[in-house]
């Protein structure tokens, strides 16, 4: 059966093209607004790690820079699965993009079973603010009053960046979506996003006060 | 044909009307029409409007006495900050995009719908689910901190019920982000062929520049109250000062919102009256090309004067300084409007219908709200007024005096539009006025008692302010009664109102050049675009008056 069976457009688009370029644009519009997002939270660190490097250098050394390193690893990967899954959607290579689509799906399910291990081995260490909390200076708790929320947005964020990815990857397997669906370069571009978001969280969290 | 501005052919064919296709109410709560979704959103404001108003109601009563006679410290703090969060974020914040823009805005480029339809829809439950952890907080005792979830207050002292409140502004941001994506990304990508960017109607324009703030903006609004969240809830310090944290941290995350969130209440407003003067003068807009620029720049421009809100609050006086200067300077182009719009008029064949009367209205009053703004945005006099009432008189001069007289516009101008009926122009122009007047009697003596000192969210005062207060919850019940008019008259008219025909008002743009009620897909054919907006009149020559039946366009008998 081919694709070319369903080329139906919805009702407000003069055509398939131009809803697949819609849908495009406004992902990107949606980033923006997601950038402002955590560009929020990340003006609240760096305000604090002005006031306060020492503390910042101290809090960081304490965080598992090994798993946050595999998972950086990972989403990286994820990233190039995610364009291999791009291309194979534009060339209509129907088999790649759903496998594509899966595995990048799994190396994000990887990468959240990782983040898991890793906040188990904070709890270990009494990272988590509170009575008690395991380091002495206050400006500590700040940094990983930041750590919990921005690790956790950013978990969110990819959870739902799998949903979306098995869902595309669902709705193609059973032809509900052709292979050039307009809604894969939206999906890829989200997953990107949270990709990217993560290597900035990556250098803020794990890096200062290590040489 | 001298002045041919749409080449458009209409078929009259026996296409069902938007409202008829479908009348269970399964039809209405599943629809991804964008008129029947800005239905689903008028109802629900209005609801949260008259909410908001009987909790100020309450407020303005207990204000008669200086000694506090009725409530307690705690239910008065929980009065005002549950008018605030209700009218700011349930009312205000969505009320023309949502309604009047969701409607009109696929219309007016020629769309048959926006570009996301079920994502329009979407949106409504996100605003509906929002709006329920709002009601929660609202039956759980309400909330205490006023309508800035201010740390460390809120996060550490407050015994209101902090969490769900913000949690529902919270979520109701993602509507307006999903209102704001899909506006942006309709313009951009479903303009009628012709439809040029500069022959957008500047309400389209209006549309724009909003969702453009609130895509930019609602972000950082949804960051600073999910982190008051972690840190009530989870005990994440984060503003808390005892471990370093600084509360004025949240105050600069909140107003990086909140401010630009005055835009997006106040340039749907711009939008509404362009078309309004335009329409009722017989005049083009004068100077179109510089409302767009302004509208932008006030868009732009307003994402960098938050300051102005933390002068007083241990701000560098470098930092004031240059709040100062950016505040002032973002009065430019909204000056540039006042003056465009009166030039409009200038030798205009003006009407006074009601729509014309709030429009009018809006103009004064947002005149009034934004010179008093200049006054605030220099340091030296906010230092003295900052925290009276002389700040709550000038932003409900700028809100309620701007924005509301303006909703109120719009929805008069379109209401034969969006219902295909007629309201009563008397009962309409009596309440245009009574409002006008009830709106000046509760906020003048507001600036008065404010500059001489009354401070905001206090209900025991010094005697000598009482005056003031009795004069303003005299003007507050006026206003009751001005909002409570529409409501009785608009709905009369759904069932007795006459026929209002295509176009009543003879205004120019797409939207009056299809069917009242418009059919489902707005037109037809998808209309073709060859001159400006507001051909009113030839260029170069005087605007006639509008031939037109009187009698006709009243609707009612007088």
């Amino acid at each position: 059966m081919s694709d070319a069976a369903r080329i139906l457009h919805d009702p407000p688009w003069p055509s398939v093209p131009r809803q697949r370029e819609a849908a495009t644009f406004g992902m990107w519009v949606f980033l923006a607004s997601e950038a402002l997002f955590f560009g929020a939270l990340i003006a609240g660190y760096a305000v604090y790690r002005v006031l306060y490097p020492h503390d910042f250098a101290i809090a960081s050394q304490q965080t598992n820079i090994l798993y946050g390193s595999i998972n950086t690893g990972l989403l990286i990967t994820s990233s190039f699965t995610m364009t291999v899954a791009v291309q194979a959607s534009e060339a209509r290579m129907r088999r790649l993009l759903i496998f594509a689509l899966v595995l990048t799906a799994a190396i994000g399910i990887a990468f959240i079973a990782v983040k898991m291990l890793e906040y188990k081995d904070d709890l270990d260490k009494h990272l988590l603010p509170g009575a008690h909390f395991a380091l002495p200076s206050a400006a500590t708790r700040l940094f990983f009053g930041l750590y919990w929320v921005m690790t956790g947005v950013h978990a969110i964020h990819l959870a739902v960046g799998c949903l979306l990815t098995l869902a595309l990857a669902w709705a193609i397997a059973s032809r509900h979506e052709v292979s050039d669906s307009s809604k894969v370069s939206p999906i890829a571009l989200y997953w990107h996003f949270v990709d990217t978001i993560w290597i900035i969280l990556y250098a803020l969290i794990y890096l200062p006060g290590r040489p | 044909m001298s002045d041919a501005a749409l080449v458009y052919v209409r078929h009259r064919d026996a296409e069902q009307n938007y409202l008829q296709a479908g009348h269970t109410l399964l039809s209405w709560l599943t629809s991804t029409d964008h008129k029947r979704i800005g239905i689903l959103y008028a109802l629900a404001i209005t609801f949260f409007f008259f909410i908001g108003g009987m909790a100020i109601g309450l407020v303005r009563i207990e204000l008669m006495s200086p000694h506090g006679e009725f409530l307690t410290d705690d239910a008065y703090n929980r009065l005002f900050t549950l008018h605030g969060i209700v009218m700011v974020w349930f009312f205000l914040v969505p009320s023309i995009p949502t309604t009047l823009g969701n409607f009109l805005l696929p219309m007016m480029i020629g769309a048959k719908d926006v570009a996301f339809p079920r994502l329009n829809l979407a949106s409504w439950y996100i605003y509906i689910v929002g709006a329920a952890f709002a009601l929660t907080s609202i039956f759980a005792g309400g909330v205490d901190t006023g309508w800035t979830f201010y740390t460390p207050f809120s996060t550490m002292f407050s015994n209101g019920d902090v969490i769900a409140a913000a949690a529902g502004v919270f979520i109701v941001g993602f509507s307006s982000i999903a209102t704001g994506v899909n506006f942006i990304t309709t313009v951009h990508m479903l303009r009628a062929p012709g439809m040029t960017w500069f022959r957008l109607p500047l309400f389209v324009w209006a549309m724009y520049a909003t969702s453009i703030v609130m895509v930019l903006a609602t972000p950082v609004l949804a960051m600073s109250l999910l982190l008051v969240i972690a840190e009530r809830w989870l005990g994440m310090p984060i503003f808390n000062p005892a471990n370093g944290g600084d509360p004025i941290l949240f105050q600069h995350l909140f107003w990086f919102y909140s401010h630009p969130a005055v835009y997006i209440m106040v340039l749907p407003a711009m939008g509404v009256v362009s078309e309004v003067f335009a329409c009722f003068a017989r005049r083009r807009v004068f100077g179109y090309a510089m409302m767009v620029y302004a509208m932008m720049a006030i868009a732009v421009i307003g994402f960098f004067v938050w300051g102005h809100h933390m002068f007083v609050a241990g701000q560098s006086q470098y930092a004031n300084l240059v709040f100062s200067f950016l505040s002032f300077i973002v009065a430019v182009p909204s000056a540039i409007k006042v003056f465009n719009w009166t030039a409009t008029l200038y030798r205009g064949q003006i009407t006074f219908e009601a729509p014309m009367l709030y429009a009018l209205g809006f103009l004064g009053l947002f005149t009034i709200g934004g010179l008093t703004g200049l006054f605030l945005a220099s340091v030296p006099i906010d230092v003295d007024v900052h925290d009276t009432y002389f700040v709550i008189a000038h932003f409900h001069y700028i809100m309620v005096g701007g924005s509301v007289s303006a909703f109120f516009a719009g929805l008069h101008f379109w209401w034969p539009k969006i219902t295909g009926r007629l309201y009563s122009e008397a009962w309409a122009r009596f309440a245009a006025i009574v409002m006008f007047l009830g709106f000046n009697t509760t906020f003048m003596p507001q600036f008065i008692m404010g500059y001489g000192g009354m401070p905001r969210r206090y209900h025991v005062y010094p005697p000598e302010f009482q005056v003031w207060h009795v004069m303003s919850s005299v003007g507050a019940l006026v206003l009751f009664v001005a909002y409570t008019l529409p409501l009785v008259y608009l709905t009369w008219s759904l069932f007795y109102g006459r026929k209002a025909g295509d176009n009543p008002w003879q205004a120019t743009g797409l939207e009056w050049q299809t069917s009242s009620p418009p059919p489902k897909h707005n037109f037809h054919d998808i209309p073709e675009v060859t001159a400006a907006p507001y051909h009113y009149h030839p260029w170069q020559q005087a605007p006639q008056a509008r031939q037109h039946h009187r009698q006709e366009m009243q609707g009612e008998t007088e």
